[in-house]
């Protein structure tokens, strides 16, 4: 069974690369994200049951994961918020200069 | 290759997982952002269902409180917050797009051919525990005290800044 879990975790991580590379508004860029470190998860979990020694420590680093992904998403979406303030758009090709 | 027996946990599995392909393919496809946002919620409930599949019931239900509520919530508000003229109409960028899907596209048959030539040795039996969460809260407070206490000064300095970011100048 395993392979086929690293198999849909691979796929899942692949649409989420192209998600972020091509899609122009921040919002789905930063879902493209969260879809990649959700990928992530699922490799963690699948390794903690079928691994060669399975345990509970996936488990525990995926919550890890889980918490430091929640904190970048409040982040971005803040960021975003200032930027919107700033410039009047989210996209972001239009997020160019550091400066005003 | 695929040497797989057709018992309950693989037809389990093949619901989730095209539960979850299928939404994350939706989510680079539809047009309007909150629709993006619905299909990525259906991609992380499918995605607890495949914990509930690995024997992880507490980070399935982490997950559904997590994504499927806060995180899609807070896009959901981030999305009511800021302006979205037109739907969201993408400018057609064809070079990018076709590298961008390339480069995506070569780094799964990478993957794919990673998994598929490598031996997985036959794993030990899996002892998840008589109270799954009961487990990972010794565990936590046990071996890992120092990341999860870290980790909480990381939240809290987090949710700080994104407070400061996003409110508004007193000018």
């Amino acid at each position: 069974m395993l392979p086929s879990y690293l198999t849909v975790a691979a796929i899942l991580f692949c649409i989420g690369l192209y998600g972020a590379l091509v899609k122009r508004n921040a919002i789905i860029v930063l879902l493209s994200l969260e879809l990649m470190l959700n990928a992530v998860n699922l490799n963690l979990v699948a390794f903690s049951k079928y691994g060669v020694v399975p345990s509970l420590t996936g488990q525990i680093f995926s919550l890890f994961t889980i918490t430091v992904a929640a904190a970048e998403a409040a982040i971005g979406v803040a960021i975003l918020f200032a930027l919107f303030r700033l410039r009047g758009t989210v996209n972001v090709d239009e997020f160019d200069k550091m400066r005003r | 290759m695929f040497n797989i027996d057709f018992t309950g946990e693989f037809a389990a599995f093949f619901v989730f997982s095209a539960i979850m392909i299928s939404g994350a393919v939706l989510m680079i496809s539809l047009d309007k952002v909150v629709h993006m946002v619905i299909s990525m919620a259906a991609v992380f409930l499918g995605l607890a269902g495949m914990f509930v599949l690995l024997e992880a019931e507490f980070v399935a239900f982490v997950q559904v409180l997590i994504y499927a509520g806060a995180v899609s919530i807070l896009m959901i508000f981030g999305i009511m917050m800021t302006k979205h003229h037109g739907g969201g109409r993408e400018r057609a960028k064809p070079l990018h797009e076709t590298l961008a899907a390339v480069s995506a596209l070569s780094l799964f048959g990478i993957l794919f051919y990673a998994i598929r030539t490598t031996a997985f040795p036959e794993p030990q039996p899996f002892q998840a525990g008589e109270d799954n969460t009961m487990a990972i809260g010794e565990l936590l407070y046990t071996g890992y005290v120092i990341p999860f206490e870290l980790l909480s000064v990381l939240l809290t300095v987090a949710f700080i800044g994104a407070i400061v970011l996003a409110k508004k100048e007193a000018d």
